[in-house]
């Protein structure tokens, strides 16, 4: 199978690789695929007082398209309100990086990473408020 | 050393330059067909075939009057098994296989299942062979053909065909055993008497020769009968029929012969090759695991899981080395590979398995490289993989409950 320019490009220099301290309140981390299908993504954000992804970083075991999917989608996510990081569709991703048929799945996988990262963070303040609330 | 590196040998191999030098007058001056008996460009080609049989048999411990030719060793499988299957099916409509044989031999019993045969799948041992007790006891009297591969083409296992031929015919004489040789034939010896076969699949371009050209040897004493699949002009004493590929069998035969001349050399070359692969990747990767036993393995096989590294990433990064991976991700099915999951390997082990195939044209310079080239690679990924990551903190992966299954 040959791999598009830019799936090879974000496959041999991924963005924003690594891993934020997940107990912090500002971190929002999403862990999403499976071993047993060949993809796991781990994408986590930090986001600021205003609502703000100030940062963002993964990791991921699958194929390349996979690590391009969730390379690409820390690029799109900083610098964006939760809301509009919401509204990234794995379309998207399947037309930057030109992905084949067969490898759609690995945009999903990215799109519901940013979406589990984005609900885990949602999550954590609405307890704090809570708490706070009580 | 020139890149990139071929070793992918279980897929096919280069052809060797003798053989090309052999095949060369075929194609030009001696371009006869071999069925043409009134001249000599006719009585020509018949002798190149005659003498390219000879050798195929040669190579097996047969004659060769009992080789069939055909256009490799997936037309080879569906001969032996369907044919067989059919010129005997009033002896009984059931097929013993194992589950790790080549889709050649698989597809087709799968065939026969929906035309009512009954076929029993055994399950080979972790270490990935099955034992002879076990193939005796799924033979019965309604059992027609039996067939169990040489050597396995992922994971280089070789199956102890010699007291498996013993077990089914002690069992039931009246059973046909089909072997699919086409990965061992070459490469391991391998006696069509001591196996107590009565037909094998061969393949040409597995041995370095031309692709497009297999055999089916079937056994005349006693002789063995099976339905052709393809009817015409009665070639190859009927069982196939077909104008003979004349420089692709004279190709074959010459390159059994000299994989029967060179062996023993060989494969002592190549087993030397895979260990130093074998040890150096151990020496530099902590959590590598081989599949199938190393005890009864082709020479120049190596099939490792690198664990917490998806394959097919790793063959991007091998991008100079042409190897294969049993990752789902290198088919279109989404499903690891059948055979590993056969011998009870996990999933997410099996989508990390990468398969070296050494051959004829590999060097010690090649496997340094491909060393060093793996090391780097997967100390790479593993730093990008969040499965190293969890690892690496103690968490059990098995004791997580993820997301979506596929």
């Amino acid at each position: 199978m040959a791999y598009s320019d830019k799936v090879i490009d974000h496959y041999e220099n991924p963005r924003n690789v690594g891993s934020m301290d997940k107990n912090d309140e500002s971190v929002g981390t999403g862990l999403v695929g499976a071993p047993a299908c060949g993809d796991v993504m781990k994408l986590q954000i930090q986001v600021s007082a205003e609502g703000i992804i100030q940062d963002a970083k993964f990791k991921t075991f699958g194929c390349g398209s996979a690590i391009a999917s969730s390379s690409l989608a820390t690029e799109w996510v900083k610098g964006k309100t939760l809301d509009e990081a919401m509204a990234i569709k794995n379309t998207h991703i399947v037309e930057e990086l030109n992905l084949p048929p067969v490898k759609i799945h690995c945009s999903v996988l990215a799109e519901d990473a940013i979406k589990a990262a984005i609900a885990d963070y949602r999550q954590k303040t609405t307890k704090k408020n809570g708490a706070s609330a009580g | 050393m020139k890149l990139p590196i071929f070793m992918d040998n279980h897929s096919t191999t280069r052809v060797d330059p003798r053989v090309v030098e052999a095949m060369l007058p075929y194609f030009t001056e001696h371009f006869g067909n071999a069925a043409s008996r009134n001249h000599a460009f006719g009585w020509h080609a018949e002798a190149a075939v005659e003498r390219a049989r000879e050798q195929v048999a040669a190579l097996i411990g047969g004659s060769g009057k009992e080789i069939v030719f055909t256009s490799g060793a997936t037309e080879s499988d569906n001969l032996a098994i369907k044919g067989a299957a059919s010129f005997h099916a009033k002896r009984g409509k059931h097929i013993v296989t194992v589950e790790t044989e080549h889709k050649a031999v698989l597809d087709t019993c799968k065939r026969l299942e929906r035309e009512g045969w009954k076929v029993t799948y055994l399950k080979p041992a972790p270490d990935g062979l099955v034992t002879p007790e076990q193939v005796a006891e799924a033979v019965g009297p309604e059992t027609t053909v039996v067939s169990v591969m040489l050597a396995n083409n992922e994971i280089g296992v070789i199956q102890p065909i010699e007291a498996i031929g013993a077990a089914i015919k002690a069992k039931n004489k009246n059973t046909l055993f089909h072997c699919d040789a086409v990965q061992g034939v070459g490469k391991i010896p391998f006696d069509v008497e001591k196996a107590k076969v009565d037909l094998v699949s061969m393949s040409a371009h597995k041995m370095y020769g031309p692709k497009g050209v297999g055999a089916l040897w079937v056994r005349r004493k006693p002789r063995v009968r099976i339905d052709p699949l393809i009817d015409g002009g009665g070639h190859e004493r009927g069982m196939r029929s077909g104008t003979l590929a004349v420089p692709l069998i004279v190709g074959f035969g010459a390159a059994a012969e000299i994989a029967r001349t060179e062996m023993a050399e060989e494969a002592t070359r190549l087993r030397r090759l895979r260990d130093r692969l074998h040890q150096g990747i151990s020496r530099r990767l902590e959590h590598v695991y081989v599949n199938g036993t190393m005890e009864s393995r082709l020479p120049g096989n190596l099939n490792i899981s690198f664990a917490f590294v998806e394959g097919e990433s790793l063959l991007m990064a091998l991008k100079d080395v042409a190897v294969s991976s049993g990752s789902a991700c290198t088919s279109a099915s989404l499903e690891p590979s059948y055979v590993l999951r056969a011998l009870g390997i996990g999933e997410e082990l099996a989508h990390t398995s990468i398969r070296f195939g050494i051959g004829r044209f590999n060097t010690e310079e090649e496997i340094d490289y491909v060393i060093d080239l793996v090391g780097q690679s997967v100390e790479r990924l593993r730093e990008l993989s969040p499965l190293w990551e969890m690892y690496q903190e103690g968490i059990d992966l098995s004791k997580i409950e993820w997301t979506n299954a596929h």
